[in-house]
C-alpha cells in the first residue's frame, strides 16, 4: 500500500501556553488538492507551520510520505501567508525564483543554464515572465505574492504548502494558478492551500480540512461544504453565513 | 609620485599596503553580508567583542588571533541567547554584551600596563604591521573568500528568506554563528589598520555605497570589496603623506566614495532620482 503524502496524529501546538491547534489528527493521500479553511484565527497557518516543524509543537506526530518531515524537506514547497523580507534586497525576479531550484542543487554547486530555463519556464506560467529583470521590491503585492508561487514551481516538490496564495492576486491570475495547482495534482503531486474565500472552495480543491482550533471536519468537498458543518466553525456569524447559505 | 616610490623602497610601506588591501577586501565581502542581514550593529558589536581576548593572549603570550576569536563568537552566542530567552530585543541585548566584553577588555589591559598597545588596538597602525601579521590576513582572507565561494547559495538563501531556508532544511541557526565567526575573524584581520573603533566602517561603509549601485548581490560583493580596495589605497596613501593615523583616514576615503555614489548612483542616487521626478512632474504642467 502507498504511504499517504501527510498523516497527522493528535498534533498539539500553543504560544506561550494558549492553545492554537488541539488535537488535529487526519491522513491525506497523494494527488489531491486540499483545502483548508477556517474564521480568522483558527489556527491554520500555525497547523500549516507545526507540520512542517517550522514552529514546535507540544505533543503529536507528523508523517509525511511515510517518513519524518526532516527527511523529506527537500520535496516540500512552502509559501507563508506573510513574506517576511526585506522587499529592497538586491536580487531581481528572475533570481528569487532560480532560488526555487536551490534544495535540488549539491553543495558548492551553482545553477546551470538549463536551472535558469526552468526559472523562466516557471515565471511564465504564473504570467510574469516581462517582469523577470525588476528588482522585486518594484512589482505590485501580487505580483509579489505570484513570484513566490513561481518560486515554489521551480523546486519540483512532492508537496506544496501554501498559505492564502491569492490574496491580493487578481482574478485571472488566480484562475491560472488553479489551474497550474490542478495539474500538478494529476501529475501525482498533493496540494495543501489555506483558503479564505468560501465561495470558490467547492471549484477548487477536491477535499476540505474545516478547522477552528480542533478539527472541526475533514473529508470531501461535498461532506464538508455544508451549511451545518461549516457553521460549527464559524460560530456567530449569522450574516456572514447567511451570505454564504445562498451560495451553497 | 613620491607615495609610489616610497612603497617600492619600503618593506613596510608594502606590507602595509597589502594588509590593508586584503582587509578592504574581505571587509567589503562580508560587509555586504552583515548590511543585508540588518546586523550592522552586531559588526560593531564584534568588533568591541573582541578586545578581552586579544587581551588575554597577549597576557598569555600567544597570538591574539585564538583569543578574539574565542572571545567574539562566545559574545555572539551570549547576544543571541539572552535576546531569544526573553524580552528584551535584539539591538538592546547586543548593547549590554559588547559593552561589557569591551569594558572587561579595557580592564585587563590596564591591568598589564601597556597602554601603547591599546592605543593600537583602538586605533589600528598599519605602518607597524609585522610579517606574521600580514601572513595570518592573508590566512584569514583565503578562509573568509573560500567560505563566501563556497557556500554562497547558503547565504544567499539565508540572507533572503531565511523561511524558506528553514523549510527545505537549512540549518539557519548555525549559518547565522558561522557568520559571526566569519565576522570576527575579519575584525581581528582589520585590527591591525583600522582598529576595533572604526572596523565597523569599513565593514558596512563599502557595502552601503555597493548597495546603492546594484540589484545584485554578487556585483555588490565585487562593489564593496573594489570600494574597500580603493579606500584602504587613498587611506594609506594620505596617512603615510600627511603622517596621520591609518585607520581614519581609511574610513574618511570610504565615507567620501560613499557620499559620492549616494549622490550620483544611477538608480538611487539623490540627484538622479531627484532630477527623475522634477522632469515628470514638469512634463505633465
Ligand atoms: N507568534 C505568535 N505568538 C502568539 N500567538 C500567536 C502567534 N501566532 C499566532 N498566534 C495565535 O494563535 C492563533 C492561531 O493563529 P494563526 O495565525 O494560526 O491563525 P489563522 O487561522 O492562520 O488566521 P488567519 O486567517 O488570520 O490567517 C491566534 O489566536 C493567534 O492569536
Ligand atoms: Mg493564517
Amino acid at each position: 500500500m502507498k504511504d499517504p503524502a501527510i498523516s497527522i496524529q493528535d498534533l498539539h501546538v500553543s504560544y506561550f501556553g494558549n492553545e492554537a491547534v488541539k488535537g488535529v489528527s487526519l491522513s491525506v493521500d497523494t494527488g489531491n488538492l486540499v483545502g483548508i479553511i477556517g474564521p480568522n484565527g483558527a489556527g491554520k497557518s500555525t497547523f500549516l507551520k507545526a507540520m512542517l516543524n517550522l514552529i514546535p509543537k507540544d505533543k503529536g506526530a507528523v508523517k509525511v510520505l511515510g517518513r519524518p518531515i526532516t527527511e523529506v524537506r527537500k520535496s516540500i514547497a512552502y509559501v507563508p501567508q506573510r513574506n517576511d523580507i526585506d522587499w529592497d534586497f538586491p536580487i531581481t525576479v528572475l533570481d528569487a525564483v532560480l532560488i526555487g531550484t536551490y534544495p535540488h542543487l549539491k553543495l558548492f554547486r551553482r545553477p546551470k543554464k538549463k536551472d535558469k530555463e526552468w526559472a523562466k519556464e516557471c515565471l511564465q506560467r504564473v504570467g510574469m515572465q516581462e517582469l523577470s529583470k525588476r528588482q522585486i521590491g518594484e512589482l505590485s503585492g501580487g505580483q509579489q505574492q505570484r513570484v513566490f508561487l513561481a518560486r515554489a514551481l521551480a523546486q519540483k516538490a512532492d508537496l506544496f504548502f501554501l498559505d492564502e496564495p491569492f490574496v491580493g492576486v487578481d482574478v485571472s491570475s488566480e484562475e491560472t494558478i488553479v489551474n497550474i495547482l490542478k495539474e500538478l495534482c494529476r501529475q501525482g503531486k498533493t496540494v495543501i492551500v489555506v483558503h479564505h474565500d468560501l465561495s470558490k472552495a467547492n471549484d477548487y480543491f477536491n477535499q476540505l480540512i474545516l478547522l477552528n482550533k480542533e478539527l472541526i471536519s475533514f473529508g470531501t468537498v461535498e461532506e464538508v461544504f455544508k451549511p451545518e458543518v461549516i457553521s460549527k466553525a464559524y460560530q456567530g456569524q449569522f450574516t456572514f453565513m447567511k451570505e454564504i447559505g445562498v451560495t451553497l | 609620485m613620491a607615495f609610489i616610490e616610497a612603497v617600492m623602497q619600503y618593506g613596510f610601506l608594502q606590507k602595509a599596503l597589502l594588509t590593508s588591501v586584503m582587509v578592504g577586501i574581505i571587509c567589503g565581502v562580508i560587509g555586504c553580508f552583515i548590511i543585508l542581514r540588518g546586523m550592522a550593529l552586531m559588526g560593531d558589536a564584534i568588533s568591541h567583542a573582541v578586545l578581552p581576548g586579544v587581551a588575554i593572549s597577549y597576557m598569555l603570550g600567544v597570538n591574539f588571533f585564538f583569543g578574539a576569536v574565542i572571545s567574539g563568537v562566545i559574545t555572539a552566542i551570549a547576544i543571541g541567547f539572552v535576546s531569544q530567552n526573553s524580552r528584551i530585543k535584539h539591538d538592546t541585548s547586543i548593547g549590554i554584551m559588547f559593552t561589557a566584553a569591551f569594558a572587561s577588555g579595557i580592564i585587563i589591559i590596564t591591568m598589564l600596563k601597556s597602554s601603547t598597545d591599546l592605543y593600537h588596538i583602538l586605533f589600528g597602525n598599519v605602518l607597524a604591521v609585522r610579517s606574521s601579521d600580514m601572513w595570518i590576513t592573508l590566512g584569514i582572507s583565503l578562509i573568509v573568500l573560500g567560505a563566501v565561494y563556497l557556500f554562497y547559495k547558503e547565504l544567499l538563501v539565508t540572507s533572503f528568506d531565511p523561511t524558506m531556508g528553514a523549510a527545505y532544511g537549512l540549518p539557519v541557526r548555525f549559518i547565522h554563528y558561522f557568520l559571526m565567526t566569519l565576522l570576527t575573524m575579519v575584525t581581528v584581520a582589520s585590527l591591525q589598520t583600522v582598529g576595533i573603533v572604526l572596523v565597523v566602517a569599513m565593514l558596512i561603509t563599502p557595502a552601503a555605497a555597493a548597495y546603492l549601485l546594484t540589484e545584485r548581490l554578487w556585483v555588490m560583493i565585487f562593489l564593496a570589496s573594489g570600494i574597500g580596495v580603493i579606500s584602504s589605497i587613498t587611506g594609506l596613501y594620505f596617512s603615510f603623506t600627511y603622517n596621520l593615523a591609518s585607520g581614519a583616514t581609511i574610513v574618511i576615503s570610504s565615507t567620501a566614495i560613499f557620499i559620492l555614489v549616494f549622490l550620483f548612483s544611477p538608480k538611487h542616487g539623490l540627484i538622479w532620482k531627484t532630477l527623475k521626478v522634477k522632469k515628470k512632474r514638469a512634463s505633465l504642467v
